[in-house]
This record gives structure tokens, C-alpha cells and sequence, in this order.
């Protein structure tokens, strides 16, 4: 009798395997910090890749990431830190039962993401333009390296850079667009008055998925924008 | 209920840490930009890395709410999950950074 009346009170959204909303989130927040796990080990996989071709082909890399407009990454690093604070707001505002601000905080967070994809989408431009992409096409002839004059860049070692930019951050980029789904997502689930204190799981595993993907940005942006920028 | 002391602490006033977080992760942005144009040596690179860790260190600490985690497990896959990051980084290194026949 004491558990059916302890049913009859519990919160539509709490399941039945769970004690209170509390443990319900934690275990929701723990699965996915399980993923986040296998996402950085992805990454890290690629970022290994960059550390390994960096040391051997350290000027090589300096003259290629010279080429990229740094101020652009900068730009860049500086919105999606903004959305960071949009959505760990947006958060706070569903704990705290605050529509309004919840909708808008989303809103806010995929006009950032946009913003970021839009920024992206000027550097591609840039580098297909100047044949620095990958393939039959690229060219990198007579770029000198960095603090070492009369020598100049071997195009196929620059290639790698180009290569491992264009994987890093356009795997990073996906990962944008994917947020950017789950984000209108949300925003739907928001407008619909769906979240309440007691229930707002996918707003903070949502969240915790965009504030990963900032962090790895945090580190593409000195590896790949700012190496070897120095007279 | 004890768990949710945790919780509800986080939830008192967390605006102005969120702000505070914010700018300091805007505040390194700069500095790692600034500093990327001085020649520093070798510390180019530890002092890019150096700030870029302590910012993600924040994100996860407050902004994914690790710091005031009720729940333990959450903080001990966030610590597993960086040592074998760094267990890849470093054991690749040990072979790579080790061969001067290269």
C-alpha cells in the first residue's frame, strides 16, 4: 500500500525505476558523459594524429597554419564560448521554471551556432580558393617557413595539414549541425511547456553535448589557427 | 534529499558564476590570441595548451556541472575519461618522441 501511494504522488516523468527526479537525472547525465567518453577518444584519435605529423613536419605545419585567417578562429572561439553561457543559462532557466527565458536562451544558442557555421563556411571559401584543399588541385608552391629564411614549405607535408584541418574541424562542424538538430528540438519541447523543474533531462544532456563541442574547439583553435604566428 | 543539497546550492545563485565563467573563457580567448603573436620559444605552444586546458577545465567544472555533481560516478568518468585521453597522447609520444633515427 505505501508503494502505490507513493506512486500515485511521484512526477508523471519520474520512471518507475528511479527513487526521486534527483537519481532519474543523474543516471541520464552519467549515460551520457559515457558517450562524451567515447566522442573525446574519437577526437583524440585525430588529435593524436596531429601531434604525431606536427613534430615531423613541424615548419611545414607553421607555413600551413599560417595561411589560415586566425582572426576568423578568434572570432569563432568567442561565439561559441557566448553559447556556451546561452545554453548553461537556458539550463538554470528550466531548473527554475522559466519559460520565457528557456525559449530564448535556445534561440539565442542556435543563432551562435549559425553564426559559427556561417564563419566556417567564409574560411572554407577562402582555402578552395587558394587551392589549399586536399586533392588533384592543391597548391602550396614556394611558401616560406616560418623563422627560416631561403626555405620553403614541401607542399605534400603541407597537404597533411590541410588534410587533418579540414577532418578536425569539419568533423567538429557536423558536430555543430548535429546540435544545432538537437537544439531546434529542444526549442520545440520548450515552446510546448514540456520541461518542468522536476523533468528537463534532454535541456541538460543537450547542453552538456554543446559545451563538449566547445571544448574541443577550445583546443583546435591554438593547434590549428595560431602555430608559428610569431616573427 | 541529501543529494539534493548539491543541487540546490548550484541552484541559489549561479548567474553570476555562469558571467564570471563566461568572461574568463573570453578573457583566455584573447590572451591565447595576443600571445600567439609573440615569440616566446617553446612556450609558444605551453602557454596556447596551458590556457586551453584551463578552459575546458571550466566548461566541464561549472558550465557541465562536474563541480557540483551529487553524483560520483559522473566525476569518476570524467577523471577515467581524461587519463586515457592522456594515456594515448603520452604512450604514442614515448615511441615517437623517443627515435632520433627519424
Amino acid at each position: 500500500m505505501i508503494g502505490l501511494h507513493h506512486e500515485e504522488e511521484q512526477h508523471p516523468e519520474l520512471l518507475h525505476h528511479f527513487a526521486e527526479p534527483q537519481q532519474q537525472r543523474d543516471a541520464a547525465s552519467l549515460g551520457m558523459w559515457a558517450f562524451l567518453a567515447t566522442e573525446v577518444m574519437f577526437f583524440g584519435g585525430l588529435f593524436c594524429a596531429y601531434l604525431i605529423y606536427r613534430r615531423w613536419y613541424f615548419g611545414d605545419f607553421g607555413a600551413a597554419s599560417k595561411s589560415i585567417d586566425a582572426t576568423l578562429g578568434a572570432i569563432n572561439t568567442a561565439v561559441l564560448i557566448c553559447s556556451s553561457v546561452t545554453v548553461v543559462v537556458a539550463v538554470w532557466a528550466a531548473q527554475t521554471a522559466r519559460k520565457t527565458l528557456l525559449v530564448a536562451m535556445l534561440a539565442v544558442t542556435m543563432l551562435f551556432g549559425l553564426t559559427f557555421l556561417g564563419i566556417k563556411a567564409v574560411e572554407y571559401t577562402q582555402k578552395f580558393e587558394e587551392h589549399h584543399v586536399p586533392g588533384p588541385s592543391f597548391s602550396f608552391d614556394h611558401v616560406p617557413i616560418p623563422r627560416h629564411p631561403g626555405e620553403y614549405a614541401n607542399p605534400r607535408h603541407a597537404e597533411i595539414f590541410f588534410a587533418l584541418y579540414f577532418v578536425m574541424t569539419g568533423l567538429h562542424a557536423l558536430h555543430m549541425v548535429v546540435g544545432l538538430g538537437i537544439f531546434s528540438w529542444l526549442f520545440y519541447m520548450a515552446w510546448k511547456r514540456r520541461f518542468t523543474p522536476e523533468w528537463y533531462t534532454p535541456i541538460e544532456i543537450g547542453g552538456l553535448y554543446w559545451h563538449f563541442v566547445d571544448i574541443v574547439w577550445i583546443y583546435l583553435f591554438p593547434l590549428l589557427y595560431l602555430i608559428d604566428r610569431h616573427p | 534529499m541529501t543529494e539534493h543539497t548539491a543541487s540546490e546550492r548550484s541552484k541559489s545563485s549561479p548567474l553570476k558564476l555562469y558571467f564570471s565563467v563566461g568572461a574568463a573563457l573570453l578573457a583566455g580567448t584573447y590572451i591565447t590570441y595576443r600571445a600567439a603573436f609573440i615569440e616566446l620559444g617553446p612556450f609558444n605552444a605551453v602557454v596556447a595548451l596551458g590556457i586551453a586546458t584551463i578552459k575546458a577545465t571550466l566548461v566541464v567544472l561549472f558550465f557541465m556541472h562536474v563541480w557540483h555533481a551529487g553524483e560520483k560516478l559522473i566525476k569518476l568518468v570524467v577523471i577515467t575519461t581524461v587519463f586515457f585521453l592522456l594515456l594515448l597522447l603520452g604512450l604514442t609520444l614515448t615511441d615517437y618522441a623517443t627515435r632520433p633515427w627519424s
